[in-house]
């Protein structure tokens, strides 16, 4: 398995940026290994990041990449999607980048349901500018740009996606990475929009600061906090308080966006020119 | 009918901007809807399928640039088209498709500004944000057109610069242009020269997708095509990968420059009415170009040697050509509808030999004719009792 999930490295782009404890090579390697289990041919595999330490991601895999710009990897993975749907998409995007900066561009290819596979690392932080809150840093943390705390409530990225019209959503943390491998093969065979949001360290722009250990404490934290979402079935709202859940959260059937263009032009090709 | 129009007909000059595409090889449009130039996307929804082309209206401004710059990179010739605050917000990728190296164009029919401003007047106050409007020295190109059948050419020539060269080309209409209908006939299919971009002749293990060929441009694969490359906004060495080496960076801009700029006789094409032994030289551009026309016809009327130098490309200037006419020019007059945006890039041209005069009009209307002809009288008198 290492050998196959080497060949998809570009591994003359080592060492990575990323810092001691992240958890990005986790979901990098779980997204390697999930696409080796797809089959998918190479040539016709692209992966879209946006900006922000997670997506570096794209620049070590051996793949058609395409590092974007801040918040915009879903809008231009719509444009390559739609100019050639025979291309499997993979979008790699941190959790500011995704639900602030990008956080219209999340919202309307859920809408869409157009055939990518949205992966968001999920650090509860700006890492790459050095640990400022996101819109998923829960309320009472602290960040360089909330130095007494929090104030503002975070998203709930499953529910967002679900709620904007994503047909599959799912989530698991860094500490069950073969879960999240399971995740994305399965993301990426619905045809439609899915997201997979995966839970991951930074220790050192969020962890240390709010006195949550190294990376290997904060995996362990991620393996406490979590419950599957057959535990959480069986929980109260008081209990699931401050939990993970992972797994598989919600799937839902609606037409894909390129498929019904494919339509347009199958009906109109030739007509009226 | 194919895709190219061949009848003489009457259209609109958005209108033949979209036809102008499509005679490209335009098979992608994203946009976002904005008066003065929805009829493009309106006309692009209805024309693409029927060719085998997308069109998506995207959730805004910023994602219709990136749709288009996807396209592209997946081996479709895209196009999207706006006005000023639409253009405002495609900035930051339009500098990514500078620096990514990746063709595209950009239709911005201009309406006045700054702000939400007078959404359905003219104004041709976008000159300096179409050479300057994303962050960082960069090439672009940008093309101005005067009539209705000069849109639909600009807009193939467009394209297939923006091909070439990997550059992202702004077709810079105004809203009198974009709105105005004329007669036009146009080329039949097979006479328009359609350009498509330059491709790789190695085996994709061979292929460093930054290595220019000798005009300065990489060849480009397209996703999809079994040239895996990684492309990236961040400075990169010849294999796309980010770098801070700075001599890689400096390499990188120069040759960004270097391949729009040594080919200066390629991109740049303007046009002379009258310039022959012209003492007094009107320089406009787009519709106002129209009116300095009328204005230089009636001032030789009137005895008056006056000429028309009309730049079609507006980006890169066009100094050589003006600095010639200013051995010639006794006055230099600049009639644009901003206050003095390309005025600076004529005197910048002109070193001071000769006086530069602005007739500028910023109040939503169309300079006309009479105004510049009494600045062409003004000029006259003034070189005459000085």
């Amino acid at each position: 398995m290492l050998s196959q999930v080497e060949s998809h490295l570009r591994s003359d782009r080592f060492p990575h940026i990323w810092c001691p404890g992240c958890g990005n090579g986790i979901v990098l390697s779980a997204l390697v290994r999930a696409i080796e289990e797809l089959g998918y041919d190479p040539d016709k595999t692209v992966v879209v990041s946006g900006i922000g330490c997670s997506s570096r991601a794209a620049g070590y895999l051996d793949f058609n990449t395409l590092h974007t710009t801040h918040g915009r990897a879903l809008a231009f993975a719509t444009g390559i999607k739609l100019a050639r749907p025979e291309l499997d998409v993979f979008v790699l995007m941190g959790d500011g980048d995704a639900t602030a900066i990008g956080g219209n561009h999340f919202i309307h290819a859920a809408r869409r349901n157009i055939d990518l596979t949205a992966i968001i690392f999920n650090n509860s932080i700006y890492g790459m500018t050095g640990g400022q809150y996101s819109p998923l840093t829960p309320p009472g943390k602290r960040a360089t740009t909330a130095p007494y705390g929090n104030i503002e409530r975070s998203f709930d990225i499953a529910e967002l996606a679900k709620g904007a019209g994503a047909t599959y959503v799912a989530r698991a943390t860094t500490y069950h990475a073969t879960m999240l491998e399971k995740l994305i093969v399965a993301g990426a065979r619905n045809k439609g929009f899915s997201v997979i949001e995966a839970i991951t360290a930074c220790p050192v722009g969020y962890g240390r600061r709010n006195k949550m250990g190294n990376g290997l404490q904060m995996l362990l934290w991620q393996k406490e906090q979590a419950v599957t979402v057959k535990q959480a079935e069986k929980m109260s709202p008081e209990e699931l308080q401050d939990k993970i859940i992972i797994g598989e959260l919600y799937r839902g059937e609606a037409p894909e966006y390129t498929a019904m263009y494919e339509e347009i032009i199958a009906r109109t090709k030739g007509k009226n020119q | 009918m194919s895709d190219v129009v061949e009848m003489a007909r009457l259209m609109q000059g958005n209108e033949a901007v979209v036809e102008g595409a499509l005679a490209a090889g335009v098979r992608f449009f994203a946009g976002y809807p904005i008066t003065p130039s929805t009829e493009i996307a309106e006309l692009m929804a209805e024309r693409l399928p029927g060719l085998g082309g997308k069109f998506i209206q995207m959730e805004d401004e910023i994602a219709s640039m990136a749709a288009v710059i996807g396209a592209s990179l997946a081996g479709v010739k895209a196009l999207t088209a706006t006005s000023g605050p639409g253009f405002s917000l495609k900035q930051e990728n339009i500098g990514y498709a500078a620096m990514a190296e990746i063709p595209c164009v950009i239709v911005n029919v201009q309406r006045w500004g700054p702000s939400t401003g007078i959404p359905t007047a003219p104004a041709q106050g976008d000159v300096m944000q179409a050479r300057w409007g994303t962050h960082g020295d960069h090439p672009v190109i940008v093309l101005c057109p005067a009539s209705v059948r000069e849109a639909y050419m600009l807009a193939i020539r467009a394209v297939n610069l923006s091909e070439k060269y990997r550059v992202p080309v702004i077709l810079l209409m105004d809203e009198v242009i974009g709105h105005m209908r004329e007669r036009v006939i146009l080329p039949r299919a097979g006479e328009v020269e359609v350009i498509e971009r330059k491709k790789p002749a190695v085996e994709p293990k061979d292929y460093y997708p930054y290595r220019p060929g000798d005009d300065g441009v990489p060849p480009m694969a397209n996703f999809g095509d079994g040239y895996r490359y990684h492309v990236t906004g961040l400075v990169h060495d010849e294999k796309g990968n980010p770098t801070t080496d700075p001599q890689v960076a400096e390499n990188l801009i120069l040759r960004l420059h270097r391949k729009i700029y040594d080919h200066l006789d390629d991109v740049i094409t303007v046009e002379g009415y009258q310039l022959e032994d012209a003492e007094v030289v009107v320089v406009a551009y787009g519709a106002v170009a129209r009116s300095a026309k009328r204005a230089v016809k009636d001032a030789r009327a009137a005895g008056i040697k006056a000429g028309l130098f009309r730049p079609v490309t507006i980006w890169p200037f066009p100094e050589k050509e003006v600095a010639e006419l200013a051995r010639q020019a006794r006055a230099v007059i600049v009639a644009e509808m901003n206050l003095g945006q390309l005025k600076g890039e004529v005197e910048r041209a002109v070193q001071g030999r000769v006086r530069v005069t602005g007739v500028n009009r910023l109040n939503g209307e169309l300079i006309t004719f009479d105004e510049i002809l009494s600045a062409i009288k003004e000029v006259t008198t003034d070189a005459q009792s000085g």
